[in-house]
């Protein structure tokens, strides 16, 4: 085990495939020389040669175009969004090419497109967004949200061996704010596993990404009061655990869905209304959602406070659940 | 009627626009009698300045806002009737009174209804305060009638009137705490306690007044509806509430699926006339043709071909000669059947039940088409996958305990069929068989008990024993390898 950043624990689990399976190449804007952005991909070229670290031009359809076709081609192709907002410029290749080649020619496509999404950090409309419920709705296509070290690196290492198109959102928020205990063996998190990141018997918390940590400090602070908050980290929004949803839900009958993502739309409203479906008579409360509201992301620091859902925020909806 | 019942004094509402008032005078004082619509306070609004009536006659009990004061729209100014305290009576009435418990469901709405904005206090207030509020008597919707699916589904499986528990939730509304505490507790010591005996004893008629009561919403009667259905449990005594529980004893509700068990197996046993049959198969040669097609069938199609897969194939064909078996009696007649639907009985995990899902047509499968259709539908159970198709329709059953090593049994029958098969632990014995002289000799065989648990009304004994004979002979005679 080695203490590991959120951030740290990707490059981990990229180096560790690269190192292991030479079909295994990076491609995106400035990940080679500049070692990417953030910095996950910081001393690959001089590892791996400028081969394996693709520099790309700013041409987010090239990106995953190429990738695509390398994939169908047998390779392990992992591209670099540089914001997950850049993601919509390659929608007909992501969406229309590599989500449906399996479908159409049976080929697979074995393809990792990492997305540094979500906000916390005044980056504005541009480059704070959680998409992940555009993808989940596209069938093809497995989106992966990490909330932890270990998931980071354990899903990461997972998406590169699957055999579809996987888009990972990994949260910038979280990139070194989250330091963790991680195995430096290679290992692998199933996809379409939850995990319950927090027991209890009262209320459950059904979530992915940054709001796992939201929703933790929360479950604290009602602990103070009395009440005991299970906390659901999904891990994957696509495919998602009902199972463990559902086994949830029956256990506390009452039930917060909580996203960073906008609220109309928004994946939590899947998991609403399948918990409505499946588990109705076990309800003592209506589902209830905290999501951010529905338009672009302020750059306002205050703004953008009031946009992504608090602590504060999710400790009141837990009371308002409490109390019903 | 008029100085036992607690009626609130409220700031009255004098205008569309006007939220708060200020009481400039109280014209009676705590413990004086008032008269209905007598004036009992003038209050100055920023519109008006006005005398308020009386709501009703009786003791003012108690001044809550004095003099000078300015307070909110629908802020309780004053008690009259009840007592000084303001909650007492009604916990004393409610034993006796039979609407005690609606007219509580009323106030708490009313209450809640006053302002749409209450505060924490007068929340409280609303609790303490359970009267007849005339003046303010529309239902809201939510509140101590609001039943929500999870507590339905408790108080039914339970025969619990939820109406008659206290409730911690908003608005007085019944959570599953309260309920699954009420129930957990015996319904010992609950205030609502002597509601709860008298149920199972006369179900309908706790129910009838209230579904009457115009306060009490269509969620009510929901929930009231399996309550009054569920006589055949109470009359066959095995679904009583619990009682009061002993140190030591953990209480947990039953599930819907074994209340569904245990009524089933009390209406077997009451119906048919159940008798078991059993016979020792020497297994010798399906041994040796399992350990033949188990490679073949698992490299081939993943499946394992079971010896409950063998036998289930034999039986199939055995039941062809044995119409009645196979057979059901349905009022005065008897039906058999050109196909045969086989249950077979699956445990789920830790006890927590068993289901007995259908191989349909049964008759047109080969050993490998059995074993599929065993291993596929119990996959299904254990995974919760199961469609009522998958549990409806059986002909006959087969319930296989052996693998726990148990040497015999008596199942019960899954009614309306007319028999089941046992099969138990296949165990290596020493046998006596004959040699290739017709000398006796002593081998080692492994050896099935296998019984037929019938039902004698409809399936003689000879009959089974005849049954039993042809399923030996057949196994012990298993030809070819997937028949």
């Amino acid at each position: 085990m080695a203490e590991m950043t959120y951030l740290q624990a990707i490059s981990d689990a990229l180096r560790t495939e690269m190192r292991r399976d030479k079909r295994v190449f990076l491609m995106g804007e400035d990940v080679g020389v500049y070692g990417g952005a953030f910095k996950v991909s910081l001393g690959f070229q001089e590892e791996f040669g400028p081969w394996r670290v693709l520099d790309a031009p700013l041409a987010e359809t090239a990106i995953v175009g190429g990738c695509t076709g390398a994939a169908i081609m047998g390779m392990r192709p992992v591209a670099e969004m540089q914001f997950a907002d850049f993601i919509s410029c390659a929608w007909d290749q992501l969406v229309t090419i590599a989500a449906k080649q399996r479908w159409r020619a049976n080929t697979p496509v074995p393809m990792v497109i990492r997305l540094p999404s979500g906000g916390g950090f005044s980056g504005g409309p541009f480059h704070s967004q959680n998409p992940e419920s555009s993808f989940a709705h596209i069938p093809g296509l497995k989106c992966v949200c990490p909330a932890t070290p270990e998931d980071a690196k354990g899903l990461l290492i997972s998406a590169i061996e699957d055999p579809n198109p996987v888009l990972f959102f990994e949260h910038k928020h979280l990139y070194r704010r989250i330091k963790a205990e991680v195995p430096e063996e290679r290992y692998t998190t199933p996809i379409g596993k939850a995990r319950l990141h927090r027991e209890g018997d009262d209320l459950s918390v059904i979530t992915w990404g940054a709001m796992v940590h939201t929703a933790g400090e929360a479950a604290q602070k009602l602990e103070a009061e009395g009440v005991s908050v299970e906390i659901v980290d999904l891990r994957t929004v696509m495919p998602w655990d009902r199972q463990a949803v559902l086994e949830s839900v029956r256990k506390t009958s009452k039930v917060l869905v909580l996203h960073e993502d906008t609220r109309t739309g928004g994946f939590g409203a899947e998991i609403a209304a399948t918990i409505a479906e499946e588990a109705f008579e076990d309800l003592d409360a209506p589902v209830k959602r905290i999501a951010a509201p529905d338009t672009p992301v302020p750059f306002s620091p205050p703004l953008e406070k009031a946009f992504i859902p608090q602590v504060d925020d999710v400790v009141a909806g837990l009371r308002e659940l409490a109390e019903y | 009627m008029a100085t036992e019942t607690a009626v609130d004094v409220v700031m009255p509402q004098m205008g569309v626009s006007v939220s708060e008032g200020t009481i400039t005078r109280w014209l009676k004082q705590e413990g004086e009698q008032v008269e209905a619509d007598e004036p009992l306070l003038e209050i100055s609004t920023d519109k008006v300045d006005t005398e308020v009536p009386s709501p009703a006659s009786g003791t003012l009990t108690q001044i809550l806002v004095q003099e000078g004061a300015t307070v909110d729209v629908g802020t309780k100014l004053a008690q009259i009737g009840g007592s000084a305290a303001g909650g007492e009576p009604a916990p004393e009435e409610s034993p006796q009174e039979p609407a005690t418990a609606q007219a509580a469901a009323e106030s708490a709405q009313a209450s809640s209804a006053e302002s749409a904005t209450p505060t924490a206090e007068r929340v409280e207030e609303a609790h303490q305060a359970p009267a007849q509020a005339s003046e303010t008597s529309e239902p809201s919707g939510n509140g101590k009638a609001f039943v929500s699916p999870v507590v339905a589904r408790i108080a039914s499986e339970h025969g619990v009137d939820p109406s008659s528990l206290d409730g911690s939730g908003k608005g007085g509304r019944v959570t599953k705490k309260d309920i699954l505490a009420f129930v957990e507790g015996g319904g010992a010591e609950q205030e609502a306690a002597p509601a709860a005996p008298a149920e199972p004893q006369q179900p309908p008629e706790p129910a009838a007044p209230q579904q009457q009561a115009p306060a009490q919403a269509q969620a009510q009667q929901q929930q009231q509806q399996p309550a009054a259905a569920a006589p055949p449990p109470q009359a066959s005594g095995v679904l009583d509430q619990a009682g009061e529980t002993l140190p030591g004893e953990t209480v947990e509700p039953m599930t819907a699926m074994r209340r569904g068990i245990a009524e089933h197996m009390r209406r077997s046993l009451d119906t048919a006339a159940h008798v078991t049959s059993a016979i020792e198969v020497d297994m010798s040669r399906i041994v040796a043709v399992r350990a033949k097609l188990k490679k073949e069938y698992q490299a081939a199609y993943g499946v394992n071909p079971t010896y409950l897969a063998f036998v289930a194939k034999a039986t199939v064909e055995t039941l062809r000669d044995y119409p009645y078996v196979n057979a059901e009696l349905r009022g005065d007649s008897i039906v058999t059947r050109s196909f045969v639907n086989i249950g077979f009985a699956v445990e789920l995990q830790d006890g927590k039940g068993l289901i007995v899902p259908v191989v349909r047509n049964a008759e047109t499968m080969n050993l490998l088409g059995l074993a599929k259709g065993i291993a596929d539908i119990a996959a299904k159970a254990r995974n919760k996958q199961l469609v009522p198709d998958d549990v409806q329709g059986g002909t006959f059953t087969i319930t296989n305990p052996g693998g726990y090593g148990t040497f015999h049994g008596t199942p019960v029958i899954s009614q309306p069929q007319s028999a089941i098969l046992g099969t138990y632990a296949l165990v290596k014995r020493p046998w006596v068989t004959q040699d290739e002289l017709g000398n006796d000799v002593i081998a080692i065989r492994p050896i099935m008990n296998i019984t037929l648990t019938y039902d004698h009304r409809l399936v003689d004994g000879a009959y089974a024993g005849r049954f039993l004979k042809a399923l030996r002979e057949r196994l012990e005679g298993w030809e070819g390898d997937g028949g």
